[in-house]
C-alpha cells in the first residue's frame, strides 16, 4: 500500500529528486538579473534617491506602486487557501500550498519595496524605536508583520506532513527534515491536532489579509489629497488585491504544471474554477472602478476633476484606457467563454493581463494625485529611472527564483492532501451531499 | 504663550524675491545646481508660486500673481500626524518642527501637505567653494535622505529668548523676526503674536483683505495673506 502509493504521486517528488539542466539555466538568468538590482540598488544607497525620476511634487513613484502591487498579490496564498479550505471546497487540494507560497514570499518584497522607498534606510528601526501610531504607515507596518507571521505559520502547518514523508524517503536531506518534521508520525492524535491547528489559522488569516490591504489604502485615503481621500478605498483595494493575487496563482499553477508535468493534478477544472472566481472580481473591480470614478465626475469638484481628466483624457490616459482594457476587458471576455476559461492558456492570457492591469491601477492611484497638487506649482512629469526599473527587475527575478527554490525543497503540491482527498474525501463528500438531502437515511455515527 | 504668525501683503508685494534669497542664505539651504532644478527637486523654503487669475476664457490676458508660499505652520497640520516617528511635530513654540536626526526619508509628510511646502534632500547638499565657508553656525545642514522645509526661522526664537532672558525683560514685539520678514523691501511681511491683539500680525490679520490659503481643508494655517479683489476662487 505504502509502496504503490508513492508510485502513485511519483511525480510530486521528481522536482526535489531530480534538477535538470534548464532549471540551472533560468536560475543563472534569474540571479544574473538579481545582481543587476544590487547594482541599481547601490548606486542609489551611494547617491542618495537623486537616482531615481522622482520630484517636487511626485514624491512617490515606483516603489510605492510596486508596494501596494506586491502587498496585493500576497493576497493570493493565504486568503484564497484559507475560504476553499473552509469552504471545503475539495478541488483546492492541489492549489493550496502554491498559493502560499506565493503570499509569504511576496510580502517580503513588498516591505522590501518601502526600504528602497526610505531616504534613510539605515534609520528604518525608528520606525520600532519612536513609532507614532497616528501614522497610517504605522498601521501597516503593524498589520503587514501579522500577516506575514500568520501566513508564514499557515504555510509550514499543512507542510509538516509532507516534511515527515520526504525525511522518511530522502535520507540525504534528513537534516534539513528531521527538524522541520517536529517528530510527526502520522498518527490519528497527531492528524487530529493538525487539522484543528489549520482549520483555527484558517479562520484567523482572513480578517488580518483583509487588514492588511485595507490599511495600505488608508495611506492614501487618510490625507487630504484629492482623488485619494476616499472612502472606498479600503475595500477598493482589497479586491484589487484578491483579484491579482488569483490572477498570480493561476500564473504559478501554469508555469508549475507545465515545468513539472503535473498536469494530472492541475486538471482544466483547477483552472476553470479558479477561472471563474478571477471572473467574478474582474466585475467587482469594474464595479468599484466605475462608482469611484462615478463619484467623483459627478461631484466634479475642480481639485479632484484636474486629476480625474489627467487620468481619463490627459497625459495619464494611455494608461488609464490600457488598464480599463486588461483589467475588465479582456479578463471579461476570455473568462465569460467557456471554452477560453477551461483552458490553461485561456486562463493564463486572462491572468497575465490581469496583473498588468493591476499594476497599472495602482501606479495611477499613485502619480497622477502627486502630479496635480493643489497649488499651482510648475513641474516637470514623472518617469522612472533606469534604478527604478532595475529593482522592480530585479525583485520580479529573485521571488521566481526563490519559488523555484522552494519547490526543489519542498512538494509544491501538497501530498499528504492529495492522499486524504483520494482516500477519505470522496467518501466524506457523499456523506455530506446526502445529509443535505431528504430521503436518504441519516448514517449512523458511532 | 505665543501663536507665531506671519501676515504677507500680496497688494504690497512686489515679487522681488528677496525673501527667497535670504532665506536660502540664512537657512543653509542649498542651491542644489541646475541639473536638479531642472529635474524639479530645487529646495525652496520660501517660494513664489504663479497663481493665474483670468484668462481662461478666450481673448481674456491671464493675470499671474506670485505668492510666496513657505510653511504655513498649521494648527491643525496634515503632516506631522502621517509621520511614521515623530519626526515632525507642533514643538512648544506651536511651530511645526523637523527633526532631521531622526526623519527617516519615507516622504509620507510631503505626499500629505497640501500645501507641497515640504522639501526632500535627493541627494548630499553642496555649495559652490566661497559659499561652503559663508554657511551659519545656527542652523544645522541636512544630510542625504531627509525631509526639511521653513522652519518660521526658529534658531532666531531661540536666539530672542536667550537676549530677553540675558536682558531680564519679556519679548518684545520684533524681537523674533524671521529672515524673509526683515528682508522684504516692499514691508509686504508682518510676523509677530497672533495671540496679541496689539501685535502688528493680529490687528492686519483682522482687515477684510485676509484670507488664508486653502482654508476650507481645516489646516488652520497660521500664514495669512492681504489682498483686494476675488481671491480664492482661483486657487
Amino acid at each position: 500500500m505504502e509502496k504503490s502509493d508513492t508510485d502513485q504521486d511519483a511525480r510530486l517528488f521528481a522536482p526535489m529528486e531530480r534538477t535538470g539542466r534548464l532549471f540551472w539555466i533560468f536560475a543563472a538568468v534569474l540571479l544574473s538579473i538579481w545582481l543587476w538590482g544590487i547594482y541599481a540598488w547601490s548606486t542609489q544607497l551611494r547617491r542618495g534617491l537623486s537616482v531615481t525620476g522622482l520630484n517636487v511634487p511626485v514624491y512617490w513613484g515606483l516603489y510605492i506602486t510596486n508596494f501596494v502591487f506586491f502587498i496585493g498579490i500576497s493576497h493570493a496564498g493565504t486568503l484564497i487557501s484559507a475560504i476553499l479550505r473552509l469552504a471545503h471546497a475539495e478541488w483546492r487540494r492541489p492549489i493550496t500550498r502554491a498559493a502560499e507560497v506565493i503570499t509569504v514570499l511576496v510580502l517580503f518584497f513588498g516591505l522590501g519595496c518601502v526600504l528602497l522607498d526610505l531616504g534613510r534606510p539605515d534609520r528604518a528601526l525608528n520606525v520600532l524605536l519612536h513609532g507614532n501610531f497616528t501614522s497610517p504607515l504605522l498601521w501597516d507596518v503593524a498589520s503587514i508583520s501579522t500577516y506575514l507571521t500568520g501566513s508564514t505559520i499557515y504555510l509550514y502547518l499543512p507542510l509538516i506532513p509532507d516534511i515527515a514523508i520526504l525525511r522518511d524517503r530522502m535520507p540525504g536531506r534528513r537534516w534539513l527534515y528531521k527538524p522541520l518534521a517536529l517528530g510527526w508520525t502520522g498518527t490519528p492524535k497527531q492528524h487530529r491536532l493538525l487539522e484543528k491547528a489549520i482549520a483555527v489559522m484558517a479562520v484567523i488569516v482572513i480578517p488580518i489579509a483583509i487588514s492588511v490591504h485595507t490599511v495600505v489604502s488608508w495611506v492614501f485615503a487618510m490625507t487630504v489629497q484629492p482623488m485619494w481621500h476616499s472612502t472606498i478605498f479600503g475595500p477598493y483595494f482589497v479586491v484589487g488585491a484578491i483579484f491579482s493575487g488569483i490572477a498570480g496563482i493561476l500564473i504559478a499553477m501554469a508555469i508549475i504544471r507545465k515545468a513539472y508535468h503535473l498536469e494530472a493534478y492541475l486538471k482544466p477544472i483547477h483552472f476553470n474554477n479558479l477561472g471563474l472566481l478571477l471572473l467574478v472580481f474582474a466585475l467587482l473591480w469594474f464595479y468599484f472602478t466605475f462608482a469611484e470614478f462615478l463619484t467623483t465626475y459627478y461631484g466634479a469638484e475642480p481639485a479632484h476633476m484636474m486629476i480625474f481628466r489627467s487620468k481619463t483624457e490627459g497625459a495619464f490616459s494611455p494608461y488609464f484606457w490600457t488598464m480599463v482594457v486588461t483589467c475588465f476587458v479582456i479578463p471579461f471576455t476570455f473568462l465569460c467563454n467557456r471554452r477560453t476559461r477551461g483552458t490553461v492558456w485561456g486562463c493564463v492570457v486572462a491572468s497575465v493581463s490581469v496583473e498588468v492591469g493591476m499594476w497599472l491601477e495602482r501606479f495611477l492611484i499613485v502619480v497622477p494625485s502627486l502630479s496635480n497638487p493643489r497649488l499651482p506649482l510648475t513641474a516637470p512629469s514623472y518617469s522612472a529611472s533606469w534604478v527604478e526599473w532595475s529593482l522592480l527587475a530585479g525583485f520580479l527575478a529573485m521571488f521566481i527564483l526563490l519559488y523555484g527554490v522552494f519547490t526543489k525543497f519542498f512538494p509544491i503540491v501538497s501530498i499528504w492532501e492529495i492522499r486524504e482527498g483520494r482516500e477519505q474525501s470522496v467518501k466524506e463528500v457523499i456523506t455530506r451531499v446526502e445529509s443535505y438531502l431528504p430521503g436518504i437515511p441519516e448514517p449512523i455515527h458511532e | 504663550m505665543a501663536r507665531w504668525g506671519m501676515l504677507i501683503d500680496l497688494d504690497r508685494c512686489t515679487a522681488c524675491q528677496a525673501c527667497v534669497v535670504a532665506c536660502q542664505v540664512e537657512n543653509n539651504v542649498s542651491p542644489g545646481g541646475a541639473d536638479q532644478a531642472e529635474l524639479g527637486r530645487a529646495i525652496s523654503w520660501m517660494r513664489l508660486v504663479p497663481f493665474q487669475e483670468g484668462g481662461h476664457e478666450h481673448g481674456t490676458r491671464p493675470d499671474l500673481r506670485l505668492v510666496p508660499l513657505p510653511c504655513m505652520h498649521c494648527e491643525k497640520p496634515p503632516c506631522t500626524k502621517v509621520c511614521p516617528v515623530k519626526a515632525t511635530q507642533i514643538d512648544h513654540d506651536g511651530l511645526v518642527a523637523q527633526v532631521y536626526p531622526r526623519c527617516i526619508g519615507c516622504r509620507y509628510c510631503t505626499t500629505a501637505c497640501p500645501y507641497t511646502v515640504r522639501h526632500f534632500n535627493w541627494k548630499r547638499p553642496e555649495w559652490p567653494q566661497p559659499m561652503e565657508q559663508g554657511l551659519s553656525p545656527d542652523v544645522s545642514v541636512r544630510p542625504k535622505g531627509v525631509v526639511e522645509k521653513c522652519s518660521f526661522c526658529h534658531h532666531r526664537l531661540q536666539q530672542a529668548k536667550d537676549k530677553a532672558r540675558a536682558e531680564n525683560r519679556p519679548l518684545r514685539e520684533g524681537d523674533y523676526q524671521p529672515a524673509c520678514v526683515e528682508t522684504c523691501p516692499a514691508e509686504a511681511m508682518v510676523f509677530g503674536d497672533l495671540d496679541d491683539p496689539r501685535s502688528g500680525v493680529s490687528r492686519l490679520s483682522e482687515s477684510p483683505r485676509a484670507f488664508r490659503l486653502l482654508e476650507e481643508l481645516g489646516t488652520k494655517p497660521k500664514v495669512i495673506y492681504l489682498s483686494k479683489g476675488a481671491w480664492g476662487g482661483e486657487v
